[in-house]
Parts: C-alpha cells; structure tokens; sequence
C-alpha cells in the first residue's frame, strides 16, 4: 500500500480532519475502483494510479504547509501514534517499572528499562491512552505530581548505572487539580528540571505529539531536545491563551499562530535541537515509519551523546539550556532613554 | 464524565456562576484608602509605613518590586545589577489588534523599568545577599526572556560571589506573549540553581502574592528555605482552569499559603514585619 492511503481499510474516513476533507472524496473513489476491480475484474489501474499520485500530491501539498492550529489538529489526531506505540515497536525487552515510592503510580507517565537498538536506556513516557478504559487509566495523559516523582525515580536508577534516558513527551499538560496542587505539582515539576539539569547520563527528549507546557518540560531536560514534525510545544494551552488575551477560547487558532508553536518555529528560536521528520500526512499514515524516525533521532542522539565524558556532556547541558531566550542587551545610553 | 474521549483538559468553557474571584488588593490612589479585607478606611501613609499591612486586620496589600527592595533591605544599600536587560519581541507577538512590542512599552512607563524582575546586591540586617524580586505590577510579574535571564545571572552571580541567595516571587507565570521561550526560563534558572546548590549556596525562596503557574513550577519551589506571606496565592495551574476542570467549586482557602504549609510544601509562613530579622537569622544558621 502506498504512504498515505493506511489506514483506509479500517474505514477511518470518520477522523479525517476538517482540513483533510477535501481528500475525501478522491480516496472514495480509489476505494470504488479498487472493489470494482476486485469484483467485476474490469481493469482501473491505469485511473486508480493516477488517483492516487493526485492524493498523494494533495497531501503533500496540505501537510507541508499546516497551520499552527491544523498542527494541533493533527498533534491530537485520534489515531495518532501514543507513546506506547513506539515503546511497543522501538524498545525491545521493555521492563515498566511502577511508582513513586511516595504515592502511587501515575499511568500518564510509564517508566521502564529497555532497549532501542543495540543500546540499553531508561525510558520515560507520557502516554494518553487509546481507548476510553486506557485513558482514564492514564488520565488522558495528564500527570500528576507522583508522575514526576516517579520519572524522576527512574531517571536516578539510570544515572547510578550509566543508562541514557530517553523521554517521550506526550501532554496537554500536568493535571489541573485540587489534588494535584495539594501534593505539590509545581514542586514535583520544580524539582525534576533542576535534577534532569545535573543527571550524570546522556538524555535524550522528543516531544511526540503534545508539549503542554510545565507538564511537557518536567520530563524535558535534556541533552537533546526534538519533535516530531507535526507536533507543537507550547508555553500554555492555545485554548488556554485565547480565552486570557482574547478572552474566548474559540480564539485558539489565532493563539496558535500567534504563539509559533510548531516544529519548524520551535527550530527557528533555537528551543529545539531538530525536527524528526513524519511519514506523508502525519505519523498516524504509517506508524512504522514514524516509529523508525523515532528510532533513528534516538540511537544517533544516544550515541552521540556518549562520546562525551560527563562532565563535558553537563557542561554542554548547561550551556544548551543557558542561552534559551532572546534578550536585548541596552547600550548605556539607550538605557537613559528607555529609563 | 459523559464525554470522556472527547475530554481535553484547559479547555476554557465559560462558567456561568463563575469562580470564587477575589476582591481586588491592589492599592488605589488617593490620600485614603479601603483595606480590601476588614473594609476600614486607611489612610494611605500610615499603610506605607506599616509595610503596605492593614493596621486593622493584617492584611497584607501587594507590593511593588522598588517598594519590596526598600522594605527588605538595609537603608540605601540595594545596588542594581544587570538592569542593562532589556525584552525584544521574538514572535512579533500581536492579539485583540495590540502589540507585544506597544505593550511592553507601556508597562515600562508604567514601572520605570524594563520588564517584571529587579535584581542586585543588597544587606538584610548587615546581611549580603543577592537579591531579586519580581513585579507584579509589570505585565502581572510575568516571566519571559528577561526575567528568566536577570534571575539566572543573579543565580550565577550568587553562586561566583558565595552570597546567599533572596528570590521573591510575585508572579502570574510564565509569559505567553514569547512563546515557549518563557517556558524554556524554567529549566535555565533551575538548571542555574542546580550549579548554584553544588557550591553550597543558601537560596531563600520568598513566595508573595501571588506566585502562581512557571514561576512556581520552577526557582520559586527551589528554595533551600520556603517562606511565604500570609494568605499568598500560591500555585500552578490557575484556579479557573481548576474549577473548568474538575467541574467542582474548590476548598476553602485553596492554594493559599496556610494551604501549602498544610500540605508541607513551605517551611515557614512569615509575616512581612519580621521578614528581615527571619531572613538575617536563617542565614545566620546556614553559614558559618
């Protein structure tokens, strides 16, 4: 089956995405075409073929240039790949290991050990779940304090024997709770951007689909920052900034824009290191191949990173994180008129 | 939950009874005023030299960054660093026909100063510090580039000198207006804190009101010692969004200071008059 035209079998016409609906009737009719052929024996493959490099060039020409909010759209898509879908199909032999030893064991972040190629790693995961049972389970992704607490357990199991963390970041951020707050979410966060800054091992980020946040970063101090090409990392809610400044949330696709909050932005501001490039139409036309993009960011970051002896890697780490921001240094006189 | 697939949290659904919204503390103009919580008429001078606390009832009125340095530090000893930072506009930001760039020109007259955090040398009860305090009354203390940078190189600052560190917190979090660059602040002045924990540095964290969102998600909660201000709105995510979230109304006192010393996330709630003297012998304890 061609890149693009996944997925079709599984009649997923429903999650085509507002954006996408123009392509829908040309896949229908390949669709048509195909069972008439199948049926009948009559021969369309001369059409079909040119149907389908016209939807492949439609898709091209859609997904290379998303807006801000289509990349939301697709960082949400429901049948985008979750983190479990790539620990499933890049980690081999993964042990999940549960808990904060405080609390209690947060399904929105899944910590284990495994191995991504030939290297053993610490994995790090926020995972929204798939279905309704899942999500719940996970909390649709939203951690709560003892998700940190516990990431950042795993994370001091890796240092002391010398596993390179990698982390998939996957959130629309940490839960707004009562409880939350109660158990000290800001803290928990607080407290794992200071850690992570100073963990003796190589880590190794990619944001997967959402980067919600103070929820995203706490899993998002790293040597190597990416992500995926239609994912977005964004200081708050594009929801959540229209209804401050705009003051309705149905704003979000201007807040989206407003706030470059894609790959390609991200890349641009020097908040990220690369953008891993996805399969035509999003990682969701062919998880396998965005699995092995992923796969290949982390081998080559891990080894790498490796190269490094550790106190050169955090001086490094130090340094990546020191220049983040863009600031006007005022000349003396300047300072006199601005004053 | 009827609609659990469709579920995102931080999605802004207006309330129609609306959240519990505070009575506004900010401290209107005039010779008299009304303390926001007892209600008496106050007579403004007689506030200023009470520290900006109600006579009557305690109450403690927000105060800005300049006023915070004068009330914490000894007479005429506070020397400003780093005041040379200024913002620049790295999204062209623009909303609601406004500017980032129009807006941040109008806080900085406003404040007479360049963005939402003053840093510097200072002497608490002969004591040397680094000192850095947030404005809340600057683009609501808001943290971006410049004061992600400012309290990063106060930290570095602290940590070359081997002066203990004052950071006080008066935020609405992090700054929407740059994007994920002010989110980024958060893992720099964390990280720049780390270094500043490995050369035994003192780091008191004073949280005011409010601290709220990135700001206490990272430097703030980081403090060696936590101290806050009575009744100090502290907390992450904001409490609209809470309310929005959990489709509930939110306990008593939620995210005040007496909550978080509750629940054992500060050492110590002071009130302001003592905060120079409470400072001074903490750092007594902590350094030789």
């Amino acid at each position: 089956m061609p890149p693009g035209l996944n997925g079709s079998q599984n009649g997923d016409s429903e999650y085509l995405l507002e954006f996408e609906k123009p392509l829908a009737a040309n896949r229908r009719h390949i669709v048509e075409l195909e069972a008439d052929q199948t049926g009948t024996g009559r021969d369309h493959s001369g059409e079909i073929r040119n149907l389908r490099a016209q939807y492949l060039a439609q898709l091209k020409k859609t997904y290379s240039n998303l807006s801000a909010w289509q990349t939301v759209q697709v960082a949400r898509h429901p049948r985008r790949p979750l983190a479990g879908d790539y620990i499933e199909r890049i980690v081999k032999d993964f042990v999940e290991l549960h808990g904060d030893r405080t609390f209690g064991d947060d399904g929105a972040i899944r910590c284990g050990l495994g191995r991504i190629s030939t290297e053993k790693v610490a994995i790090i995961a926020q995972h929204k779940g798939r279905d309704t049972n899942e999500k719940i389970k996970c909390n649709f992704g939203c951690a709560h304090p003892e998700g940190y607490r516990k990431a950042l357990r795993v994370m001091k199991l890796a240092e002391k024997f010398s596993l390179p963390i990698v982390t998939l970041i996957d959130t629309p951020g940490a839960y707004p709770g009562v409880d939350s707050e109660e158990r000290g979410v800001a803290e928990a966060i607080a407290v794992n951007l200071r850690e992570m800054s100073r963990l003796r091992t190589p880590i190794a980020c990619l944001v997967i689909g959402e980067g919600g946040s103070g929820g995203a970063l706490g899993i998002g101090v790293g040597d190597r920052v990416a992500v995926l090409e239609h994912a977005y990392y964004s200081v708050i809610s594009p929801e959540g900034c229209a209804a401050i400044l705009w003051k309705t949330g149905e704003k979000a696709p201007e807040a989206a824009e407003a706030m470059k909050i894609t790959s390609r932005y991200l890349k641009e501001l020097g908040i990220i290191d690369e953008v891993v490039a996805e399969p035509l139409g999003g990682a969701h036309r062919n998880v396998a191949e965005a699995a092995a993009n992923v796969e290949r960011y982390f081998v080559r970051a891990i080894r790498d990173l490796r190269r490094f002896n550790l106190d050169d890697l955090l001086q490094h780490r130090y340094e990546r994180w020191r220049k983040m921001g863009k600031v006007i240094k005022l000349q003396p006189a300047t300072q006199v008129e601005n004053a | 939950m009827a609609d659990q697939d469709t579920f995102t949290p931080f999605q802004y659904v207006p309330m129609p009874d609306g959240p519990p919204v505070r009575k506004k503390r900010d401290m209107p103009d005039g010779l008299w005023m009304r303390c926001g919580e007892c209600e008496t008429m106050l007579y403004r001078k007689v506030v200023a030299e009470n520290l900006e606390v109600c006579p009557e009832c305690g109450w403690h009125f927000r105060v800005g960054a300049a006023k915070r340095i004068r009330q914490l530090s000894d007479p005429d000893t506070f020397e400003e660093l780093f005041d040379d930072i200024a913002p620049d506009d790295p999204l062209a930001f623009k909303w609601c026909g406004q500017t980032y760039a129009q807006r941040l020109r109008d806080e900085q007259d406003k404040t007479q100063s360049t963005d939402a955090v003053i840093t510097g040398i200072s002497y608490i009860k002969g004591r040397r510090v680094a000192l850095g305090v947030m404005n809340g009354d600057f683009l609501m203390g808001s943290m971006a580039s410049v004061v992600g940078e400012k309290i990063t190189l106060l930290i570095e600052h602290a940590t070359d000198e081997r002066v203990p560190l004052v950071i006080v917190g008066t935020s609405g979090g992090a700054r929407m207006h740059e994007g994920a660059l002010s989110l980024m602040q958060m893992g720099k002045t964390s990280a720049a804190l780390a270094r500043y924990d490995e050369v035994g540095g003192l780091f008191i964290s004073l949280l005011a009101d409010p601290t709220t969102g990135g700001t206490t998600a990272s430097f703030a909660m980081l403090g060696d010692i936590i101290i806050a201000e009575p009744n100090a709105l502290i907390g992450f995510a904001g409490q609209r969004v809470i309310a929005n979230t959990i489709k509930t109304e939110l306990p008593a006192g939620f995210q005040r200071a007496e909550f978080l010393l509750d629940h054992g996330f500060i050492d110590r709630i002071v009130p302001r008059h003592e905060l120079r003297s409470e400072i001074a012998r903490l750092i007594d304890y902590c350094k030789a």
